[in-house]
């Protein structure tokens, strides 16, 4: 018996380890983002916000926000409705060419990031689209899609395939139906989908540097400041980018499980 | 049941308002760069300016290179060394999270491991860099008992730690899935059949979660092949692994021919990999 305790603490333990693992950068970004030494050690100096303030004063980081901003609002939405049409289609038909069709929808995560910007950047500037915000969000329509794709099919899944038949059956069209029965049911997962992608594309920043130009985005300035020396404000922004996606990814996550549980509750 | 199906053939604005959007898109912005950037690499650069034409000589420049293979075989192995210590350590997690904690623990660990999946890896980079760096914390912790300091940062051991923060929490979670979905019963069976505890790991619960070990492997692999900040930012960026070749060239002007060879061989190499993987996943078990 005694084996088995030591092997169950065992484990305890590595799993603590593990999470410790993952989590220990965000919370050495939070810690050091309000400790006042320049270099970013134990012991830590004394408590400060001068980061914050000297983030806030950066006229090119403010900038960079609002593009960040900008693009992960237009790029969640334009990637969730492709998202929900693949799923949908998915879903609802069967057609020849659909493994193709969704290897095509399901495909982009895959490509390494590097090869997506080298490859985004020189089809882009060939059609004269490239260094500009919207190609950013071109890019990142595609590499986020398949991720709101992925999540709303799962919802669509929990969904009895009658239910929409039996709306046409009481005489619904085919686009009433979509409005009064399909849309309302994934209404979770479309939300979540929104988070979900607005949180990839404000993270991402290998694709966005190679295509954005001077159009930079947040993770892009990032990216540049650490080519430089140690700056201690990368903690500042840092934790600012952390909370953020954690949000909306927190977010996304409780509306996709708290469904979960409630469909489940209802039909016992 | 005759109107649903009636609904279903008919070709109408509604079935291709939801089928060509994803078409129209990924052929566009995804497809067709992949292609023109396989075109691209048989393009010539006259006089700093790219200009189309077909010729092997960007192929034949890189090939003949050593610095290319040089990097090609370190970014296999860095990947594949990645892809090994990530799952040894991720397995003793998924098993844990699978056997032994209770159903409301599991899914709480998982809504846990996702969250920094999606949360900006460069940023984490960054805080290993200060984690790791000479007067970093781990170091500031072992000089208080009189160790180190160690240098961690700029070899085979930074990298490898940022390909595990990339890739740890997600290989856990594949691992944790197919782990908790084997039938309890064949484990008990096992047990009662006389079969020991680690024989049992291997010889009932290992090969009854192939796919979802094989799986993870690959995502880790994939991932780790691919990354630049990893090998850039705590692998001292020398000797270049194929992303940062791949940086370097574009960046360091219009040689983006000599990228794009780069890149094709890469996607080729990961497309068999890849095609191995899941062969290997899903073949049906031989008989010993």
């Amino acid at each position: 018996m005694s084996r088995d305790r030591s092997l169950l603490w065992f484990l305890r333990l590595y799993l603590l380890a593990v999470f410790g693992f993952v989590f220990a950068p965000i919370v050495a970004s939070l810690v050091f983002s309000f400790n006042s030494d320049r270099f970013p050690t134990i012991p830590l100096g004394s408590f400060t916000f001068k980061w914050y303030v000297q983030v806030w004063g950066n006229e090119s980081m403010r900038e960079a926000m609002l593009n960040s901003v900008i693009v992960a609002a237009v790029v969640s939405v334009a990637s969730t409705f492709i998202g929900f049409c693949t799923a949908y289609t998915d879903y609802r038909y069967r057609f020849f060419g659909k493994n193709l069709y969704l290897g095509l929808a399901l495909l982009p995560p895959t490509i390494p990031l590097v090869i997506m910007g080298l490859a985004m950047l020189a089809w882009l500037s060939r059609i004269g689209l490239s260094g500009h915000i919207w190609s950013v969000m071109i890019a990142h329509t595609v590499m986020c899609s398949p991720f709101a794709m992925a999540v709303i099919r799962l919802r669509l899944a929990q969904m009895d395939e009658n239910l929409e038949p039996a709306a046409w059956n009481l005489g619904a069209t085919e686009w009433g139906a979509m409005r009064h029965v399909v849309l309302p049911f994934t209404m979770p997962a479309i939300v979540a989908a929104l988070c979900l992608t607005a949180a990839v594309s404000f993270d991402e920043f290998a694709v966005a540097w190679f295509v954005s130009g001077i159009n930079k985005t947040v993770p892009v300035v990032i990216l540049e400041i650490l080519q430089g020396n140690v700056d201690p404000q990368i903690n500042a922004i840092g934790t600012f980018v952390f909370m953020t996606s954690m949000t909306l990814i927190v977010f996304a996550q409780v509306l996709l499980l708290t469904r979960q549980k409630k469909q489940v509750g209802t039909n016992e | 049941m005759t109107i649903p199906t009636e609904h279903s053939r008919r070709w109408n604005g509604y079935l291709l308002t939801w089928r060509l959007p994803m078409i129209v898109w990924q052929v566009l912005f995804f497809l067709v760069p992949l292609i023109f950037m396989v075109v691209l690499s048989f393009w010539l650069v006259k006089n700093y300016r790219m200009e189309p034409a077909l010729v092997g000589i960007n192929w034949s420049k890189m090939m003949s290179r050593d610095y290319f293979w040089d990097a090609y075989w370190r970014t296999l192995a860095l990947a594949a060394g990645a892809t090994v210590v990530t799952s040894l350590l991720a397995f003793p997690a998924s098993f844990a999270l699978a056997f032994k904690v209770s159903e409301n623990a599991r899914r709480w660990a998982v809504f846990l491991l996702i969250i920094p999946f999606f949360t900006s890896y460069i940023v984490r980079a960054y805080a290993w860099q200060v984690i790791l760096a000479q007067s970093g914390v781990i170091n500031s912790l072992f000089s208080m008992v009189g160790l180190g300091p160690y240098t961690m940062l700029n070899s085979a051991f930074g990298t490898i730690v940022g390909y595990l923060a990339l890739t740890l929490p997600l290989v856990v979670v594949l691992q944790t899935f197919s782990l908790a979905s084997i039938d309890r019963s064949l484990i008990e069976a096992a047990h009662n059949l006389g079969c020991g505890r680690i024989k049992t790991v291997f010889l009932v619960i290992l090969p009854l979660a192939k796919i979802g070990f094989i799986v993870g492997a690959l995502f880790c692999f994939i991932l780790s092949f691919g990354d630049f900040v990893s090998p850039y930012y705590l692998g001292g960026s020398k000797p270049p692994t194929l992303s940062i070749l791949i940086i370097d060239t574009t960046k360091s002007g219009q040689q983006w021919p000599r990228a794009a060879v780069v890149a094709v061989t890469m996607i080729v190499t990961l497309f068999i990999i890849a095609f191995t993987a899941v062969t290997l996943a899903y073949r049906k078990p031989g008989r010993t």
